[in-house]
């Protein structure tokens, strides 16, 4: 199993992106996915740094590919999604109407904000000319192996959400900014104030979501520290990190001798629990439990 | 006139909606692949061929939804429910799975197909895409589109739109929330249910009524005020204070609201919107029966140009808020 890096869900400023991809460069992840993921509204504040960023990642040996947005409602979001595929690079698909612009014949990848649930699905995609897919978070181990035993047969590597918070929701909404009393149109930016999100609690104070934008995300880090075993002998092919803004490359170097196997399980969380001191780590999906479910 | 759209979790509300006007009624099998799998609720295969003469005779359709993403290795049983869907006969089959909607084109050619809300299709682009790969007749818009992003959906897709007016209301794009299974295990796009009653428990602790749903705290009232039921989008949470922001307590996401956009039906039918969709398969048939003859008298105001009825629905809402939703651009 080798690493993929999802796009940054949050909204860094570009000097923080330029870093980021800085970072990443150096690191042992085999690809990247760039791209804003969440909000086409903050696009603008730091677009310039992606041909930057893949010049240095490509230099560096990584296969870089182009996020789509997760959610395509404004012309504006549908006209930057066809100009996605005419930038030369092959692009990840976060909404199933970005097929609409593909290119005859060109091959894409899918993104976990896709719902990819069976083989029918993924042998329709791989017709189309899907490579890869990043299977949808709340998937059970069941379902990866029977989808991992498909995209073999049909050409497609499959990847599980390997590390962070996840994807739960998207809205025409911004939950972000309403939490500030405004409307999204008039969200002043502010979740670019919460570099990891912000965090949302039960009333008797058990945490438990995390807002960005019109995007709602997991509190607890989703991991697969325990059961990387188990996926690889269900033979999926990548474990997908989504960004944090701290301490990412020391998760990567962990998590890639995860995917060689080169660690215990017990060490591998032990080890990620040290590098996130503090932080809540759940593991339910995968164990067809309540998602939020923490591990150990 | 606008095409009314009911729902039916039962052959007993399939009837009181036909016979209370209803020019469409949706209704799924007895299993997870329709996302209202509830207890003691749906069709099982005799009951659907009957509801289907039933509305037939009376001049109404029958739409089955298998609206939920099949299991991988068990796809079986959602291709034998758009085969026995086909079989009794109904007008169309609601799905949202690429890969069932794929099936059931090359399957089952002369079967139409509507593509369900669960399959989030927010912009012409996505619309296009599914009418041209699949020949999809009708799209169900999902709730995250202002009127005036309807109109202009419409003006640039060939294939109808249905829209939903009345009842639940869903705050994220539908068909791509795991808020539920985050909390329960149990999702609507895996299960069919969502923030399911199987998972709550209400009680009373220190003199307040409080719902819980997997065991989160979703909302907690003074004793005596009646407690909502515990689902994800539309509970009380705090967002403690950062830097840049004070801690907020509240419905950050809805409050317990339900929808109901009978004032905007005369500008849905200006926006070209072909159907208009009640939600409340779970709901009995004398509240069906209630809303579909007043939804009945909306739809035919709004054909004969008049003022749409006022407070029509009143006893419905009782105690409930209601809102327009996101077809009024404010809400975002």
């Amino acid at each position: 199993m080798d690493l993929t890096i999802g796009p940054v869900a949050f909204f860094w400023t570009a000097e923080t992106v330029r870093g980021f991809y800085r970072d990443l460069a150096a690191s042992p992840a085999r690809r990247v996915v760039i791209g804003e993921w969440v909000c086409s509204k903050r696009l603008p504040f730091w677009q310039d740094e992606i041909p930057g960023a893949v010049e240095v990642l490509s230099a560096a040996g990584k296969e870089v590919a182009l996020s789509t947005l997760a959610l395509v409602t404004l012309r504006r979001e549908r006209r930057q999604t066809a100009d996605l595929f005419e930038a030369g690079l092959p692009v990840e698909i976060a909404d199933l109407g970005a097929l609409r612009y593909l290119p005859e014949g060109v091959p894409f990848q899918v993104g976990p904000t896709v719902n990819v649930y069976n083989e029918g699905t993924l042998e329709w995609l791989a017709r189309k000319g899907a490579t890869r897919v990043c299977l949808p978070p709340e998937l059970p181990l069941a379902s990866v192996a029977v989808l991992a035993r498909a995209g073999r047969a049909a050409g497609v590597a499959i990847e599980v959400w390997g590390h962070g918070r996840a994807p739960l929701a998207i809205s025409g909404r911004c939950y972000h900014a309403r939490l500030h009393d405004r409307a999204k149109d008039s969200c002043q930016f502010v979740c670019g104030d919460d570099p990891d999100g912000r965090d949302v609690e039960t009333l008797d104070g058990r945490a438990f979501l995390t807002v960005n934008g019109v995007q709602t995300l997991g509190h607890a880090h989703t991991t697969v520290a325990g059961q990387v075993a188990d996926l690889a002998e269900a033979g999926v092919s990548a474990l997908r990190l989504s960004p944090q803004a701290s301490g990412f490359p020391g998760l990567v170097r962990l998590y890639d001798k995860m995917a060689r196997q080169d660690i215990t399980a017990g060490d591998a969380l032990a080890r990620l629990q040290a590098l996130m001191p503090g932080a809540s780590l759940a593991n339910g999906f995968l164990a067809a439990a309540p998602g939020l479910r923490p591990v150990g | 006139m606008m095409e009314l759209v009911c729902p039916a979790g039962t052959p007993a509300a399939l009837r009181a909606a036909v016979d209370a006007g209803a020019h469409t009624v949706y209704c799924g099998f007895a299993d997870e692949t329709n996302a209202r799998n509830f207890p003691g609720l749906n069709f099982s295969r005799p009951e659907m061929a009957e509801g289907v003469a039933y509305a037939k005779a009376r001049g109404a359709r029958v739409l089955v939804a298998i609206n939920t993403f099949p299991r991988a290795g068990e796809q079986a049983l959602w291709h034998r429910a758009v085969a026995d869907a086909h079989g009794a006969g109904a007008h169309a089959v609601i799905l949202a799975d690429p890969g069932l909607i794929a099936h059931a084109a090359d399957t089952h050619p002369d079967l139409r197909l509507h593509l369900s809300v669960q399959a989030a299709a927010a912009n012409p682009d996505a619309i296009n895409f599914y009418a041209e790969s699949f020949g999809i007749r009708r799209v169900v818009l999902p709730r995250v589109l202002t009127v005036e992003e309807i109109t202009a959906i419409n003006r640039e897709i060939d294939i109808e739109t249905e829209v939903f007016v009345f009842g639940g209301l869903c705050v994220m794009a539908e068909g791509r929330c795991s808020l539920s299974s985050w909390a329960t295990g149990l999702s609507p796009n895996m299960n069919g249910v969502c923030s399911p009653a199987s998972h709550v428990v209400y009680d009373e602790v220190a003199g307040q009524n409080e719902a819980r749903l997997g065991g989160l705290l979703i909302h907690r009232t003074p004793k005596g005020a009646p407690v909502p039921y515990p689902t994800l989008c539309k509970g009380c949470f705090t967002a403690p204070a950062t830097d840049t922001g004070p801690a907020q307590t509240g419905h950050i996401f809805e409050d317990p609201v339900s929808l109901d956009a009978t004032e905007l039906i005369p500008r849905l039918q200006r926006a070209g919107v072909t159907a208009l969709k009640i939600e409340g398969r779970q709901r009995s048939r004398a509240y069906v029966a209630q809303v579909v003859r007043a939804f009945r008298a909306a739809v035919e105001a709004a054909e004969a140009g008049a003022p749409m009825p006022a407070g029509l629905l009143a006893k419905l809402t009782e105690g409930q808020s209601a809102t327009t939703g996101a077809y009024a651009k404010t809400w975002r």
